[in-house]
């Protein structure tokens, strides 16, 4: 066959492959967005669920969400924000520093249902925080730990290194460069990497089943010893436990998920290529 | 002042250190707390029952073997699908299309991997499964098949992005000496840059093929959960059932400390194993390629 016209076919190949990735991408977003969006109201999203969760609103699951998120945030951030600073200026490059890395990876490919049994384990059972949004914010925190820990690690390694040079020359510390040069430098990758890494902890389910979601609370928790609903755990309940569920709150759950999800990676892309086109280096 | 100032930094830099080794800390924490809740199984439950073909708990039968053929199958169907689409899709961003089109490309299958599983399983429930069942006249369709393909969804956007940066670290200068010689673009593609980035592209599958089998609520809503053996080809249109499906579907109505409970914790201790094992593979084969590029500079 002729060299040239293999090329023609090959590249068409991979270009319908490309095109058959993207397209169920778009029309997913596109189709809950159209499914949904009838269903979205001012009651829907500030009222409590009613009738055995077939109609009211999911107020209760949009805050318990954000409660998540936060708690989440809490832990997550300073430690991985640390670590990561650790693994860019302090580390030297030894064994140890290798085990550092490999558990990180290993961390990063535990499966989510394995974070919910050992969150069942150790939160909940033995240090006996029961099912509440303390429990499932920590193990949620330690799932998103090596998202942050290695996207932080990559904007710091980013920051020339002249620029630490030239903060020591001047007489600064170590971790007066660190806190006044590198840190403000790395700050909008750091940022990206953490919003993506929370953007995760909110979309899960399995960590959060055994650890601190609540199947239907119509009220909000209370302190964080509280169970909460959650935004990802009601639609699995609404859309698998409860029988003659009306399709509209389905979707409509699920588009305010959706935004919730699409919200935080759209900021965190805002801040990302405002960084870029800022940068001076 | 100075002495206080290097107080600070004494305590600062010790906060740092420690936190950059809580990743070792977690790691063992995690492995320590299953075998402690999934370890007694052993004792309490007979290894011929344990790696028997029947799981019905409820009459103490506790055999796992379903379940990993259900993962093994659904995950298999998974990798069919995802390793050519990711692959092909890793090359046309990287060495086929226009810039233009390539930015927009990388951040939507980005965005595909920020997609909560449980929006994709519910989409599963509502238009894949019932589409299946119609076109391909199954008696449902909640089975194996379309949870690999949900999978495959969770599984593309590793290997994409994985395989599209190794692509991406080709020397210019091989596709230049391919040009050179008279080789297509088409030829260079296949003859050249694929196998110059082929441990990277390696390292994409593993990871994309090790969220595939340790993914939970996708796979949990769509499968249709039949504890039977997936040994034929047929078994792929059939239901099943996967480890991590059994532990999210159970483990919130038994009593903590029962055969059942130490069980699936054994099942968790069977995943991160399997997690670990894909894991270290695919980390050293970076390692290995490192290494290799590095000999090559000196």
């Amino acid at each position: 066959m002729n060299r040239h016209l293999s090329q023609r076919l090959g590249f068409s190949l991979l270009t319908l492959i490309a095109i058959i990735t993207v397209v169920p991408i778009i029309s997913v977003i596109v189709y809950i967005f159209l499914q949904g969006s009838p269903a979205i109201s001012r009651e829907f999203l500030l009222a409590v669920p009613r009738s055995g969760m077939r109609e009211g609103g999911i107020f209760p699951a949009i805050i318990g969400t954000f409660y998540l998120t936060i708690g989440t945030a809490i832990f997550s951030v300073p430690l991985g924000i640390a670590a990561a600073i650790y693994l860019s200026e302090y580390a030297p490059d030894n064994a140890w520093t290798r085990i550092i890395r490999l558990a990180i990876i290993n961390l990063a490919g535990i499966p989510s249902v394995v974070y919910g049994l050992f969150g069942l384990g150790l939160f909940v059972l033995f240090l006996k925080f029961g099912t509440s949004i303390l429990a499932a914010s920590l193990t949620l925190s330690i799932m998103t730990l090596p998202v942050i820990i290695s996207t932080s690690e990559e904007a710091l390694r980013a920051v020339p290194q002249s620029f630490r040079t030239v903060s020591v020359s001047l007489g600064a510390t170590r971790w007066q460069t660190i806190r006044r040069i590198v840190l403000p430098q790395g700050l909008p990758g750091i940022l990206t990497g953490v919003i993506l890494g929370l953007e995760r902890a909110a979309g899960e389910t399995a960590p959060i089943l055994f650890t601190g979601a609540a199947f239907f609370l119509p009220r909000l928790p209370g302190s964080i010893f509280d169970a909460t609903m959650a935004l990802p755990y009601h639609l699995f309940v609404i859309s698998t436990q409860v029988p003659e569920m009306p399709i509209q709150i389905q979707y409509g759950t699920a588009l305010v998920l959706l935004i919730f999800v699409l919200g935080m990676n759209l900021i965190a892309t805002v801040i990302r290529s405002r960084a870029r086109a800022r940068r001076q280096w | 002042m100075d002495k206080d100032l290097n107080w600070r930094e004494f305590i600062i830099t010790r906060a740092i250190k420690a936190s950059g080794y809580s990743a070792i800390v977690f790691v063992a924490l995690i492995f320590i707390f299953l075998l402690r809740e999934g370890l007694p199984t052993l004792g309490e439950v007979d290894l011929s029952t344990l790696f028997s073909v029947r799981w019905y708990p409820i009459e103490d039968y506790f055999g796992i073997l379903p379940l990993i053929t259900g993962s093994l199958i659904v995950t298999l169907g998974a990798a069919l699908v995802a390793i050519p689409f990711g692959i092909g899709t890793a090359v046309y961003i990287s060495e086929i299309a226009p810039r233009a089109v390539r930015e927009v490309l990388k951040p939507l299958v980005e965005l595909l991997g920020g997609l909560p599983s449980v929006v994709l399983g519910f989409l599963g429930i509502l238009v894949l499964s019932p589409w299946l069942r119609t076109t391909f006249d199954l008696p449902t369709g909640l089975t194996a098949f379309t949870g690999s393909l949900l999978l495959a969804a969770i599984a593309v956007p590793t290997i994409v992005s994985v395989a599209e940066d190794a692509l991406d670290t080709v020397p210019r200068s091989y596709r230049e000496a391919a040009w050179a010689i008279g080789a297509t673009h088409w030829q260079t593609i296949w003859r050249v840059t694929l196998p110059a980035a082929r441990s990277g592209v390696m390292t994409g599958i593993m990871l994309g093929i090790g969220r595939a089998i340790g993914e939970t609520m996708a796979v949990m809503m769509v499968t249709g959960n039949a504890p039977v053996m997936a040994i034929r080809p047929g078994s792929l249109f059939e239901p099943a059932r996967t480890m991590t499906a059994t532990i999210a579907a159970e483990m919130g109505e038994v009593a903590s400390g029962s055969v059942h409970y130490h069980t699936l914790f054994f099942i968790g201790i069977v995943l991160f194993l399997i997690s670990l094992a894909v894991n270290v593979a695919a980390s050293s084969v970076i390692f290995r390629s490192k290494k290799r590029s590095e000999r090559i500079l000196s």
